[in-house]
């Protein structure tokens, strides 16, 4: 504990240095290199402390009555581990990246505090801590994603995300209000202790749902989002989307399974119903979009779903007393977290490098890459496989417990839930097989094909640091995928912490194979399939290239006999989207098509264009923002009167509070 | 039974269903071709193809990459993987423990995957046509598919193929949930095959490619490796179904030459009838409309659906 307070207070330390190093060359390095190692000492500390006893401490900081409680229990363990590995990856990409930064005085100071931030919420035990460093990890990420402060873009994404923080802040305050209750101890030891109604506890728990799951982009909380995401640099964003999202998943973990004490089965409900809505529309909306990073912000959404659907499977197998299968499905969900931070960073990394080789961002005008730039291709590529959970890589595993944690929920006793369930799985099938439609648009209209620009012409290879940090993720997403037992094995403190119950132990079964009930049921071995088709691909190439033939001719494309040599003939990905967008986004988007002909004689082009709707936005928000708008206005005429009228104003408010004071008592 | 008969018989399996595939297309072809009274090709033709396919050189288009090279190989593998993992004469093979149903499904999508990828490598209208296409009618059959494991899993409590192999032979029995099931899974297999109605194998109008438009570009050893995976896939589904829903003569557990005589005989039975079904169903109906193909893939979805709603209401395992 002392050990990774000091590493946090070191990183806050590096954010102060960094402000008398700015003017210096080399204050980039610098700081990126300190990052780096703080992070790496932190990250070895977790992945070795999971297993040990929870240690504390206090600091005489914040509420002098309360002082500052931390603690590193199992589950902070698995959630700092995922969060420093992730800030440790970053930090090495951005020891390449952050030099082309034209404004580095923007992002060096805030980059430090945002980790400490991070971490900080993570090892937080009393509320007030919590939420104290929770805003700050808010307001660090608010100020990294205002670098480019100057499109006009990016400023409303600020403001955007300012609201949204705020508000889901807001909630949290509440629902540790009601939590500690009247006259109670905000420390996380007090709160476990103090039992709640159970309606007072269902109203905390959905304030925690609505506080944590704006953080973590649940539908219909994430309009923010897609909107700061992308608006940060590249290994910001990474940071954001691979780690600050599972931090508010952490947020959601510790409420529901450790604050609250026993749950009730109704708990699971807004995790399974939100999860599964998010999963499904936030790959929807992902396959909907062209910005490369706004393509990976959305795909972060339908994650945080499939994150959510597993917490509230575990939830409701913990309630109904299963806990082997409560362990199954919050291994699911620790699991899938930490591969989504791995493949996310991967592909925030290739997308930062497509962004710096080419300065497009738009995936309608990039194309070809895959001849320029070889390495961080292939690394982008394992990822997006890896997150359309195709084996054999992580995703497919983590997925794959997940389907099996909703296999076992016939044993649930509640009529709700086995009609809620079945309903959640087709979502979670639905998501994992757009996800894949979603990744192949992505990955080729990016990196395939013919360049669509001169930039993606000329486009060259990230520098080294970059293609470090990116290959070492995608091969952890290739290994975690193929020796998933030990990443299991790893998990089950953390578990066992909350559920009581774990899985079996997968260091015992032989040959490296996974298995989430029992061996006659299921196991998974991705060690042996991956072998069986690198031998299978193997000994097929040298046997039809020694035996049959070998020889290439080189030709122009073919293209079925009418190859037309024009660049915009191939297909683009709006036109890839087509036919899914007219499957599943005529009802989620009112999408249609218009052609505009001109008439005969007329010599203009004839066009074709469509529309989408956001539903979300037009139905949830767009009103509340025209209604502050339309009472703004209304309000701003108070602002103009004559002094007397003011007072007026006053002595009027008095009188109607001193009456509603009289008739109150 | 021994370790080294086990993987014998594990090995024969592999390679059965390696080199049944071809056969299997070309008998679809010549029973199709009879009922459209032509004579057709031999059954033995889609094994000469490949031979001349595998002689002849590639013609690469000049701007394809690595990955278009490695596909065909990859694409290969990927399934051929998942077709070793469906037992065929004889469950509990070693092998069949590295993965179960979903594993399956999700070989058979990392196939599609990269399929799709190498379609758009070259930046050809048609590449980018068969894998939109693709893609869509993925989006729908791999959660029908889901489905279907799950309402089969939730019967035999397990997606171990062998596990529900044993468990149907011994306690199968006629389920609603099942048929529906069954109904679900031979629509998607048809659709993941791109057969009628969902796509014509031996077409190539541009208006209703899918499967072949991607493979356009291909020619030569290639063209043969994504040949001889596509009759794999084929073969493969059947052997899902027949494992499933028709799993007489299968060996559990007892050895001996003619026992796997007699379950090898049953295997090949299997297939032949499906092969004269397949060609039958293409024969009396047509192709769909590419969008109206997503109402068909729906009711499989549904079927899926309410098998498992089924299973789950009534306590499961």
């Amino acid at each position: 504990m002392p050990m990774v307070l000091a590493c946090i207070t070191g990183l806050l330390v590096v954010s102060v240095l960094s402000l008398a190093l700015l003017r210096h060359r080399t204050a980039t390095p610098l700081v990126y290199g300190a990052c780096l190692v703080i992070s790496l000492a932190l990250c070895a500390a977790a992945l070795l402390s999971i297993g040990q006893a929870s240690s504390q401490a206090v600091l005489p900081l914040g509420l002098p009555w309360l002082g500052a409680h931390f603690r590193l229990d199992p589950l902070a363990c698995a959630f700092l581990a995922i969060v420093n590995f992730g800030a440790a990856s970053a930090s090495l990409y951005a020891l390449g990246y952050g030099r082309h930064e034209k404004e580095p005085g923007r992002v060096l100071p805030f980059y430090p505090a945002f980790l400490a931030a991070m971490n900080l919420v993570v090892v937080a035990d009393d509320a007030y801590s919590f939420l104290f460093t929770w805003e700050f990890m808010s307001l660090t990420s608010w100020a990294l994603v205002m670098t480019r402060h100057r499109t006009a873009k990016t400023g409303y994404a600020g403001f955007v995300y300012l609201i949204m923080a705020s508000f889901g802040t807001f909630a949290l305050l509440f629902a540790f209000g009601l939590l500690a209750g009247a006259h109670g101890d905000y420390a996380f030891d007090a709160i476990r202790a103090h039992h709640l109604a159970s309606g007072m506890a269902g109203l905390a728990l959905l304030l925690a749902v609505v506080g944590a799951g704006s953080k973590a982009g649940l539908v219909p909380l994430h309009v923010w989002l897609p909107l700061a995401h992308p608006a940060a640099p590249s290994h910001v964003s990474a940071l954001m989307s691979g780690v600050m999202t599972k931090v508010a998943i952490y947020a959601f973990i510790r409420i529901a399974f450790d604050l609250m004490g026993d749950p009730s089965w109704w708990w699971s409900l807004p995790a399974l119903v939100l999860g599964g809505t998010t999963a499904a529309l936030g790959v929807l909306y992902a396959l909907m979009e062209t910005d490369l990073k706004r393509v990976l912000a959305y795909s972060t959404i339908e994650n945080v779903g499939i994150i959510f659907i597993a917490a509230g499977l575990a939830l409701a197998f913990k309630a109904s007393g299963l806990a082997g299968a409560a362990a199954l499905a919050l291994t699911a969900a620790l699991f899938h977290a930490l591969n989504h931070m791995l493949f996310k960073s991967t592909l925030f990394f290739g997308a930062g490098a497509v962004i710096v080789a080419t300065g497009e961002q738009d995936i309608e005008r990039l194309g070809g890459l895959i001849h320029r730039m070889p390495l961080s291709s292939g690394a982008f590529l394992a990822a997006s496989m890896a997150i359309s959970a195709l084996p054999p890589f992580n995703g497919f595993a983590s997925e794959w417990l997940l389907f099996h944690s909703i296999l076992v929920s016939p044993q649930l006793p509640q009529m709700g839930l086995k009609l809620l369930v079945p309903a959640v799985g087709v979502l979670l099938a639905l998501a994992a097989a757009l996800a894949a439609a979603c990744f192949v648009r992505a990955f080729g209209a990016t990196y395939l094909g013919r360049p669509r620009t001169a930039a993606a012409a000329q486009a060259r290879e990230a520098d080294r640091w970059s293609l470090a940090a990116m290959l070492i993720c995608a091969t952890l997403c290739l290994l975690a995928g193929l020796f998933p037992g030990f990443v299991i094995d790893w998990l089950q403190p953390a578990v066992t912490a909350l559920v009581t119950g774990h899985m079996p132990p997968q260091a015992g079964i032989p040959w490296l194979s996974i298995v989430p009930v029992s061996a006659s049921r299921s196991s998974y071995n991705g060690l042996l399939l991956f072998s069986f088709m690198a031998a299978s691909a193997g000994l097929a190439a040298v046997v039809v290239h020694r035996f049959a033939s070998r020889t290439v001719r080189k030709a122009p494309f073919w293209d079925c006999g009418y190859p037309r040599p024009g660049i915009l003939a191939q297909y683009s990905a709006t036109s890839l989207a087509q036919p899914i967008r007219r499957v599943f986004g005529a009802i989620t988007f009112a999408a249609h098509e218009q052609v505009e002909m001109p008439p005969p004689g007329d010599l203009r082009q004839a066009r074709l264009r469509r529309f989408l709707r956001d539903p979300v936005w037009e139905f949830m928000y767009a009103p509340v923002a025209s209604a502050v708008g339309t009472s703004a206005t209304v309000l701003n005429r108070v602002q103009f009167l004559t002094i007397r009228r003011y007072l007026s104003l006053v002595f009027i408010t008095l009188v109607i509070l001193l009456v509603v004071l009289a008739l109150w008592g | 039974m021994g370790m080294r008969s086990e993987l014998a018989a594990q090995f024969t399996q592999m390679l059965l269903v390696l080199a049944l595939a071809p056969a299997l297309t070309g008998a679809t072809r010549k029973v199709k071709a009879r009922l459209q009274r032509r004579i057709g090709p031999p059954v033995l033709q889609p094994y000469r193809d490949l031979r001349r396919l595998c002689g002849k050189d590639v013609v690469l288009a000049e701007n394809s990459s690595w990955l278009f090279r490695a596909a065909p190989y990859l694409i290969f593998a990927a399934t051929w993987a998942a077709a070793a993992l469906v037992p065929t004469f004889q469950t509990g093979l070693p092998f069949s423990w590295a993965g179960d149903l979903i594993a399956i499904v999700a070989l058979l999508g990392a196939a599609r995957f990269i399929q799709a990828v190498a379609a758009l490598d070259t930046g050809t209208s048609f590449g980018g046509i068969g894998a939109s296409r693709e893609l869509m009618i993925a989006s729908l059959a791999e959660p029908a598919m889901i489905m279907v494991v799950f309402t089969v899993a939730l019967v035999a409590g397990s997606t171990q193929l062998s596990t529900i192999a044993t468990f149907m032979l011994d306690k199968g029995g006629l389920r609603v949930s099942l048929a529906m099931a069954l109904v679900a899974l031979i629509i998607v297999a048809l659709a993941e095959n791109a057969r009628i109605p969902f796509d014509n194998p031996s077409t190539h109008l541009e208006v209703t490619m899918v499967h072949e438009a991607m493979l356009l570009e291909y020619s030569g050893r290639h063209l043969a490796m994504l040949e001889l995976a596509a009759s794999l896939k084929l073969l493969l589904y059947i052997s899902i179904i027949a494992c499933i829903f028709f799993p007489f003569g299968l060996i559990t557990g007892g050895t001996g030459l003619q026992a796997h005589a007699i379950s090898l005989a049953a295997y090949l039975l299997k297939v032949i009838a499906a092969s004269v079904l397949l060609a039958t169903l293409e024969t009396v109906i047509a192709k769909m409309r590419v969008f109206r193909v997503p109402n068909l893939l729906g009711i499989a979805l549904m079927l899926g659906l309410l098998g498992t709603l089924l299973l789950f209401v009534s306590g499961g395992m």
